[in-house]
């Protein structure tokens, strides 16, 4: 009896630079194997040639590559296009760039049918129907009809994995399927992936979370530079790794760890080890208060939608308040209104006691140097023309540094202070690592000089290694300079290891707030409940965690 | 077992600078048509106003590389000194209608709701006449004469610029640099000035390298027609509507300012090609 793929040292290289060197695994009927690396491990590239897609200029190398016995190492693209589809199915992250935005659904599901059955049009809408209902999409005939557009995040992947299964292929390989949904929708679509795997067929999934892997995969393959480093069962990888780099890949989870230690395991000289975690003073007044905030947005069918309902909040010195909800919850219109960068419909926002709305617009200008925010995509909050040394440099004019000497030791100052050095000065950020960009976008909320920083998803697009340090960069700012964080996030993990106290948003109401500690171990409302039972767990085959994060 | 290699088509890649022959061809042409214009006593070899003893319509040969024309003047040297004109009127008109169109683009995508359609509903309208037809309006009413030809070129392209701007500073005022610099509390005028402009008009500066050839071939368009430069003076379009007189006797009058149209106007948009080729790689 045959694995169903069997690949043995596969190697894929772009202008001469291996991507992939020499990887090799197997799978076999009714199992699901993951891959499990960060950005450039070369996982993606891997599973996009398995299906001969590797991409123009790659330099294809395998010593054995079969797909259900069959030799697929000399395939022309013709023979290919005969399997993908119709034996192998391929399922990829972005649904809303996948799918084609002129076409409704179920068009798009029945394609693959037109392609590889025989089945008439008649009979190809039925399937779409059934296709639809089996990956568990509400009022088929109905969703069929409609474009990507007007699909939610969660429905659009389910559509493109009922393309992707429409003629039920031996093989599905899912390429990062949930990151781009809400937590709540993500464990959805794992189960349903989980539930689609039988007997006779095999499922490779390709995933930066470790935790959302072990949900689902049998066995775990971690990739790092284009190399298997590890492989085994799940449990065996999660429970004991092997490999330093597995293991820095777990212990950089956040979900996984107490609260107040360090995430990354790198040595980072440069900056002294942080402080015991400080109690934020409880007497102290706000920094930053917002009084029953409201604020509606005219939808298309100009009908004013509700994004934020009645939201009150007060921040304090050296204190880190989170906020917690799905996308669409409000939270980051909440953080626009706090900013002064959108005007409130009722309510108010008080900085250091004073309202925004009071001030006269130049006085609102000289205010905003004291509310800072770090974006989730930092690249697109530089002016692509400034280098790093001008990005700074334009923030310290503001907190009132002259152009000159002292300006360019401040930058160097802030730089190290974010773990950087000079030699960065010069850069442009294109020419930055994701996680340097955050570091500038964190020193440059700094330069201004600050009392509040708002994050707004600011470790969201990053390796779960990098989100660790940077994680750990915050707590140490706040240790040192006492700022205090509105932190926004949808990741619960994140969250609870980054605040102090937390707001749950949902529609634009607060559902729930109060120490985040409290609120995690003991939710009171039944959302609370249901986003913390679906944070991915690196434990799901052992024993239930006996803290709400699964640490002590 | 089997092993195999397999090369999928290496497609060129835009970041790489890899020049062909033509972009180099390209590049020296226009290199000797910046030469001409800068030092054209250097290059030709006689006086272009200079009505020759030897006679007129003479072939090329001789001490006359490309003949005479009608008046005995070397045709050559008229080429040379020709350059200056074309490429004042190329550069100048460009310059004008770039700037006019961003203020305008500028002005349409900050102002008010109502700034904003004011003005784009005049450059519809100015857009639907053709160009060459809006600058031969404009110059009907202001009088011939090549600065006149100059500024009726330049106000015929000024509504594309002026569409490509505006586009661009909702993209830019939108974007979340923008709000980040605000956030700091930085002068709106400011944040225009430092952030707005330059990214808004980027495109539009690679943009306006193909503009040149455009109003260089326009601006003889209106010379051949007798509204640019005054008769005597070498310039290229005129050359051509005076050798058209003499074409049965002496094609190359006619031959030579078109080819040297034709060379300068492709060359130019060929490095404007490319310049906005490599632009649109690197902002991906």
């Amino acid at each position: 009896m045959s694995s169903l793929l069997e690949v043995a040292g596969l190697t894929v290289a772009f202008e001469g630079t291996r991507v992939v060197d020499g990887v090799s695994f197997t799978l076999q009927r009714g199992e699901c194997l993951a891959l499990v690396g960060e950005s450039g491990s070369g996982k993606s590239v891997t599973t996009r040639t398995l299906v001969g897609l590797a991409g123009y200029g790659a330099h294809v190398h395998a010593d054995r590559l079969r797909f259900d016995g069959t030799d697929v190492t000399g395939f022309t693209d013709r023979t290919w296009r005969r399997v993908r589809g119709a034996r192998i199915g391929f399922v990829l992250q972005d649904a809303l760039a996948s799918l084609d935005p002129l076409r409704p659904v179920g068009r798009e599901i029945a394609e693959p049918l037109a392609l590889h059955t025989t089945l008439s049009r008649a009979e190809r809408a039925a399937r779409v129907r059934e296709l639809l209902e089996s990956v568990g999409v509400p009022e088929p005939e109905v969703r069929a009809a409609q474009y990507p557009h007007q699909l939610s995040g969660g429905l659009r992947q389910r559509a493109l994995i009922a393309s992707a299964i429409a003629c039920d292929p031996d093989l599905l390989l899912a390429d990062e399927p949930t990151t781009a949904l809400d937590a709540t929708v993500a464990v959805q679509v794992l189960d349903l992936l989980g539930s689609l795997k039988d007997n006779r067929s095999g499922l490779l999934i390709v995933s930066h979370d470790l935790a959302v892997v072990a949900r689902l995969a049998d066995r775990v393959a971690v990739m790092k530079d284009g190399r298997i480093v590890e492989a085994g069962t799940t449990d065996a990888v999660l429970q004991d790794p092997q490999h330093p780099y597995t293991r820095a890949l777990l212990a950089a989870v956040p979900s996984a760890h107490a609260k107040g230690t360090r995430l990354s395991t790198v040595e980072r000289p440069t900056v002294p080890a942080p402080a015991p975690v400080l109690d934020p003073a409880p007497g102290g007044a706000p920094v930053l208060a917002a009084v029953g905030l409201r604020k509606s947005f005219p939808g298309p069918d100009g009908v004013a939608r509700v994004a934020v309902e009645d939201v009150s909040l007060t921040l304090r010195a050296g204190e880190t308040l989170g906020i917690v909800g799905e996308s669409g919850s409000g939270k980051s219109t909440t953080a626009r209104l706090l900013l002064g960068l959108e005007t409130p419909d009722a309510g108010e926002v008080l900085v250091d006691g004073t309202d925004w709305s009071a001030l006269t617009p130049e006085e609102r200008r000289t205010h905003r140097r004291r509310l800072q925010i770090v974006y989730q995509d930092p690249l697109s909050s530089f002016d692509p023309r400034y280098t790093v040394d001008r990005v700074i440099g334009e923030a310290l004019g503001v907190a009132g540094y002259p152009r000159g000497i002292r300006r360019r030791d401040r930058t160097v100052e802030l730089l190290e202070l974010v773990a950087l050095d000079a030699g960065y000065l010069g850069r442009r950020p294109l020419e930055l690592s994701g996680g340097q960009r955050q570091r500038v976008a964190v020193a440059r909320a700094l330069a201004a000089e600050p009392e509040v920083i708002v994050c707004d998803e600011p470790v969201s697009a990053l390796d779960v290694s990098v989100q660790a340090q940077i994680l750990d960069l915050l707590a140490d700012l706040q240790a040192r300079l006492r700022v205090a964080y509105l932190f926004i996030s949808h990741d619960l993990g994140v969250v609870y290891h980054a605040s102090d106290r937390v707001l749950v948003m949902r529609d634009g109401r607060v559902l729930e707030s109060g120490d985040v500690r409290t609120v995690f171990a003991d939710p009171q409302h039944d959302y609370t409940r249901e986003l913390l039972a679906a944070i991915p767990r690196l434990a799901t085959h052992a024993t239930p965690p006996p803290t709400p994060m699964g640490v002590s | 077992m089997s092993a195999f290699t397999a090369t999928a088509a290496v497609l060129p890649r835009t970041s790489r600078i890899r020049l062909r022959p033509g972009l180099i061809l390209a590049g020296l042409f226009v290199a000797v048509v910046v030469a001409a214009a800068l030092v054209p006593q250097l290059l030709a070899p006689h006086d272009p106003l200079a009505i020759g003893a030897e006679g007129a319509f003479l072939p090329s040969g001789g001490g006359h590389l490309l003949g005479t024309d009608e008046s005995g003047r070397d045709v050559l040297s008229r080429m040379v000194y020709g350059a200056r004109p074309s490429l004042v009127m190329g550069l100048g008109a460009t310059a004008i209608a770039v700037t006019g169109g961003t203020l305008l683009g500028l002005a349409a995508g900050l102002g008010s709701r109502l700034t904003e359609s004011l003005i784009m509903r005049l450059i519809d309208v100015v857009l639907s006449v053709p160009e060459l037809l809006l600058a031969l309006v404009v110059i009907t009413l202001a009088g011939a004469g090549s600065t006149n030809a100059m500024f009726a070129v330049a106000f015929a392209s000024i509504p594309s610029y002026a569409r490509i701007v505006r586009a661009q500073t909702h993209i830019v005022r939108r974007s979340t640099f923008v709000e980040a610099a605000t956030g700091l509390g930085i002068r709106r005028s400011t944040v225009i000035w430092r952030h707005v402009l330059p990214n808004a008009i980027r495109p539009v500066l690679v943009l306006s390298t193909i503009g040149v050839g455009t109003a260089i071939s326009a601006g003889a368009a209106l010379s051949f027609l007798g509204l640019g430069a005054e008769p005597p003076a070498a310039e290229w379009g005129d050359m051509l509507s005076n050798g058209l007189q003499y074409i049965s006797n002496d094609w190359f009058l006619v031959a030579v300012p078109s080819v040297a149209i034709t060379l300068t106007v492709l060359s130019i948009t060929v490095l404007g090609r490319e310049l906005r080729r490599r632009s649109e790689g690197r902002s991906t």
